[in-house]
Formats: C-alpha cells, sequence, structure tokens
C-alpha cells in the first residue's frame, strides 16, 4: 500500500468522506461530478455503507435530509444543475438546522448549460441559492489535496454549525489527478440530541421541521440561526496569501482560477511587476479583512473568474471600493490562460498601478 | 517495442494513464517512417482526452481519429465516425486508446471480431499502483478479468505506468517494479513497456524492463 495515491478530485472528495466518516451517499449522475457517484457505488458495499441512486436530484436531496435528521454523516454531490433541483431541500434543511455536506463540481451555465468548468454558481452557494434567510458554508478547493482537506472539514463544520456546507469546485478541479495523501485527524460527530433517532423511551421525542405558522416565532428561530452565523464569520474564514508582502496589485481568485493567477503572478514577478494573490477558501464567510487590508496597500485588484463577475462584488465591498477592482474572466466553459491574466495585469501596470 | 504488431490496443483503469502512453506510442511509430493514425475510443469521459494533442499529432502527421464530440459540450457516449479505418485500412499502424475500466472497453465490442480475425494486434493492460482502487495486483487483476469480459479480448501484455504525477520520484517507479512482476507472474503475461516520465529517464532507465520515457502533455495550471 502506498502512503501516497494518485486520484481525480471527484475521487478524493468520494475516499475524504468515507474517512471522514460518512455512510450514506445519495445522488443522481451529471457530468463533471459523476466520478464520486461510481466510487461511492464502488466502495460502500465493501464498507457496510449505503450509496443509492435516486431518481432525481430532488429525491437525493430529500433522503439527505432524512438520514441527516437521524443523526448520522450524510452527503450528496452534482453539478450546476443538478444543485438547482436540490434548492428546495437545501432551504428546507436550513430551516430544520440539519448539517450536511453537498458537492457541486460546476460546469458552465445557465440552463443545461454545457459540461465543461465554471464558476458561475458563486452567487448561488453564498448568497443562499434559495429561498428564505439562510447561509450554507462554502469551501472553494484549488488541488486535489485540499479538495480531500476540505471534504473532511466540511462535515465537521456541518456537523459543529447545524448548517449545509458545501464543496464548491468545477469540472477541471473534479477531473484532474494529483497525488494525495489521505491521512486525516477526523474529529467524531458531535452528541446530536436533537435527532430523530429513538427515543428509547427516556426523552421526549424530537421533531425536525422547517414549517413554523406563527410569525413571532418563526423571527425568533431567524434571528438565533443568523447569531450561530456571525460566529461562523467571526471563527472560520480560510483564505491563502501568496506573495502579498510587496505586492502593488493583487489578484482575487479561488480554485481553478487560482492556479491559472499563480502561474500568471510569477511571469509578472519574472518581469518586475509586483502581484501577489489572495485566495478565499471560504467563499462563505467572505475573507473580508484580507482584502480591506489590500485595499491600502495596493493599487488595483483583479477578479478572476470562470464567469461573467460574481466574486468581484464580495472582492469591492470587502476592498470598500478604495481601489479600482476590475475582472478578468471567460465563461460558459472556457478557462483564462496564464497569457491572458498576464496581460490584463501589465495593462493595469501600464496604465498606472506603477 | 511492440512486436511489428499493426494494432495496439490500450486499456486500463481509468486515470491508468492511457492517453499519455497512446500517444507516445504514436509518436515513436511516427519516427519510424510509418504511416501512423492513433483513434481515441473513450465513451466515458468527456475531460482530458487525445484531442488535446491534436496540433502536436497534426505535425507529426499522425492521423487522429476521434469523436467530435470529444471537449466539447455534447455528453453523449459517441464513437468516432471513421473508426472503421481501424480495421479496413490495412496500411495504417494503429494505437487505439480505449476508455476506462470494462464500460469503456465496451466501445470495442463493434469492431472486436474484425481484430481478432486479423490477429495482429497487442492487447495491453495500462496499470498503476498509486490508483487508489487498483493499489495490489488482485485488484488490478480483477480490473483486467472484467475488461476482458466487456471487449471480448484478451490481453498479451502490460505497460507498467506506475506514477504519481509531478510528484513521481525514481524510486516510485523502482517500487512499483514487484507489482508489476507479481501481475505478470499470476497472469503470464509480459511487461512490454516500464513508462515514466522523461525527466526520470537517467535514473530509471537502466534498472526496469522496456523502458519506455513519456513526453507530457504541458499543463496550464
Amino acid at each position: 500500500m502506498a502512503d501516497k495515491v494518485l486520484m481525480k478530485g471527484n475521487e478524493a472528495i468520494a475516499e475524504s468522506a468515507i474517512i471522514a466518516g460518512c455512510r450514506h451517499y445519495f445522488g443522481y449522475p451529471i457530468t463533471p461530478q459523476t466520478e464520486i457517484a461510481a466510487y461511492m457505488a464502488k466502495r460502500m458495499p465493501k464498507i457496510g455503507g449505503t450509496f443509492l441512486q435516486a431518481e432525481s436530484e430532488i429525491a437525493a436531496i430529500n433522503m439527505v435530509y432524512g438520514v441527516s435528521s437521524a443523526g448520522y454523516r450524510v452527503m450528496t454531490s452534482s453539478s450546476s444543475p443538478g444543485i438547482s433541483l436540490k434548492g428546495e431541500g437545501l432551504s428546507y434543511m436550513a430551516g430544520s438546522d440539519l448539517p450536511a455536506l453537498v458537492v457541486n463540481v460546476q460546469r458552465g451555465g445557465p440552463g443545461l448549460g454545457g459540461i465543461q468548468p465554471s464558476q458561475s454558481d458563486y452567487f448561488q452557494a453564498t448568497k443562499g441559492g434559495a429561498h428564505g434567510d439562510f447561509k450554507m458554508i462554502v469551501l472553494a478547493p484549488s488541488s486535489v489535496q485540499e479538495m480531500a482537506a476540505l471534504t473532511v472539514k466540511g462535515f465537521e463544520l456541518a456537523d459543529k454549525y447545524r448548517m449545509t456546507a458545501m464543496i464548491l469546485a468545477d469540472g477541471t478541479m473534479g477531473q484532474m489527478m494529483e497525488p494525495v495523501e489521505l491521512d486525516f485527524e477526523v474529529k467524531p460527530s458531535p452528541e446530536k440530541p436533537w435527532a430523530t433517532n429513538g427515543t428509547k423511551m427516556q426523552r421526549t421525542h424530537n421533531i425536525v421541521n422547517s414549517l413554523s405558522l406563527v410569525p413571532e416565532e418563526l423571527e425568533r428561530l431567524n434571528f438565533e440561526r443568523f447569531e450561530r452565523y456571525a460566529i461562523v464569520e467571526r471563527d472560520e474564514v480560510m483564505y491563502e496569501e501568496y506573495l502579498m508582502d510587496d505586492a502593488e496589485i493583487c489578484i482575487a481568485a479561488f480554485g481553478i482560477a487560482a492556479r491559472v493567477a499563480k502561474n500568471a503572478i510569477v511571469k509578472a514577478r519574472e518581469k518586475g511587476i509586483k502581484v501577489g494573490m489572495i485566495r478565499p477558501i471560504t467563499l462563505w464567510p467572505f475573507p473580508k479583512a484580507p482584502f480591506k487590508k489590500a485595499a491600502e496597500q495596493v493599487k488595483h485588484i483583479i477578479s478572476v473568474e470562470l464567469s461573467m463577475g460574481q466574486m468581484i462584488e464580495d472582492v469591492k465591498l470587502a476592498s470598500e471600493c478604495k481601489v479600482p477592482v476590475t475582472l478578468c474572466n471567460r465563461a460558459g466553459g472556457m478557462i483564462p490562460t496564464p497569457e491572458q491574466v498576464l496581460a490584463h495585469i501589465e495593462d493595469i501596470y501600464s496604465g498606472g498601478a506603477k | 517495442m511492440l512486436q511489428g504488431k499493426r494494432i495496439t490496443l490500450l486499456c486500463g483503469h481509468y486515470g491508468s494513464g492511457k492517453t499519455n502512453v497512446a500517444l507516445n506510442l504514436a509518436y515513436r511509430l511516427s519516427e519510424q517512417e510509418k504511416k501512423v493514425a492513433i483513434a481515441d475510443l473513450d465513451i466515458v469521459n468527456p475531460y482530458f482526452r487525445t484531442k488535446d494533442s491534436s496540433n502536436i499529432l497534426g505535425e507529426k502527421g499522425i492521423r487522429l481519429i476521434c469523436s467530435e464530440y470529444a471537449n466539447t459540450n455534447v455528453d453523449i457516449p459517441a464513437l468516432p465516425q471513421d473508426m472503421y479505418v481501424i480495421t479496413e485500412d490495412k496500411s495504417l499502424d494503429i494505437i487505439i486508446d480505449v476508455g476506462g475500466d470494462d464500460r469503456g472497453a465496451l466501445a470495442l465490442g463493434r469492431i472486436k471480431q474484425a481484430i481478432i480475425d486479423e490477429n495482429n494486434f497487442n492487447m495491453l493492460m495500462v496499470i498503476n499502483c498509486f490508483r487508489p482502487l487498483t493499489q495490489t495486483p488482485e485488484d488490478t487483476i480483477e480490473v483486467m478479468a472484467e475488461i476482458e469480459a466487456a471487449c471480448g479480448i484478451k490481453f498479451t501484455g502490460l505497460v507498467n505506468n506506475s506514477n504519481l504525477g509531478n510528484d513521481t520520484t525514481a524510486n516510485d517507479i523502482l517500487k512499483s517494479l514487484n507489482y508489476a512482476n507479481e501481475i505478470s507472474r499470476i497472469t503470464g503475461l509480459p511487461v512490454v513497456l516500464t513508462a515514466f516520465n522523461e525527466s526520470l529517464e537517467s535514473e530509471v532507465k537502466d534498472k526496469v524492463p522496456n523502458p519506455f520515457p513519456l513526453k507530457l502533455q504541458e499543463k496550464i495550471f
């Protein structure tokens, strides 16, 4: 048995979920995340777990609701259009304060769109993604190793805050292969006194439900939930800074875009242009503080995205519009090249970021 | 290297590195002044396809036989419209990149009989001990049996392509030799190639059977 293994991002998510104690997977196949389901189909029966291909994404998310209600670690995965279908279930789970891990390996949209990679579900993931006031913890891996680590972390955060954690990856991250080490310390699932796992005639029965017909009561639940969200925003922000110490231009990018941007930064530095990067790892909670600080230091921020510009809004808010923020993007399944990002950097540099 | 066989089929667990081995075999054949074609019969995976290398194949005069939907948004298990060239045009030396696992190998069904009748082929299993579901000889042999059952063609040899992507060291390749030998011993099939990134050539060339340095596709991220 080798210490390191060579895995696809999708496989790393699946195996790490198993390591995190997840024994229940429900899903419906959709490119480019199908390897997660395929891997679970092979592995779950061998370890006494449940792999179930549901009749639809909607069915799958409601199975997740059920297993989570019973207190077990549970997950589903899909790609963009499938996540839209899960929207109702995600809202119901938020309204019932149920933990779970949901994986979105994004593809180009809107609509049925295509099957090539994209980051255009950023709004959907970070701003709620369905009806009602709620948030999900959104984790954006940028390597196969990080896909593995954030899967474990996602289960832990979901349990800790009774929230849905979402891995927001993209088709390239899901399909690319890299060496990984899967030796994680996993925090066991905490006590779940709210779970509907049988009273054993020793307690009153629990109810897991998102229906609340008394507005005063529903308002109170919303206020309480947002107090919990405030703790997540205070304690759980994750980001990586790259060459920011002397940077005059800052790149904001996550996931696959951050990898492309890193190559462009290396090339720009070779030309003497001081560029750095802030890479959000949690997209919600968004790393506001480092961007606020960067806005005091750099002359310009470039948001590199595989979308028509979504994270750029959070970057502008966090930097309080103190410096110009411009977009360098591709959309619809296309990936920006390091050359495109470098050209954007050089444009900004020659235009006055010097 | 391929004992003059006209057709070389490359099968394996998905992610074992079939495409990179296939491309490099095609490059090598084209250097021998042969009329070479590479056929991408992957009906499973729409990402990271032979088509990514269409420019370099064109430069080397290697014909690419692949579904016109590869690398597009059309998510259907399509075969190339010109796949019959494989068995009809006997002036070509052909490398066939078969899709992963037994499901990928199903695509061979249509041309299987013609390949067997012509009886001028290698059927090679690409193996990688660093892939999680084929880490042991036993698991790998199970996948081989599934592939043979799906396509109806028996393996004639093994390609040891054990690697950890960019992190692969010479030691990793040397460590994989036992694994490859054990599969060879149990199945009775020879290790016809030991593949590795060309950057490791000086370190491993003299220590592995039938060394085969690979030129890998460049990554932009």
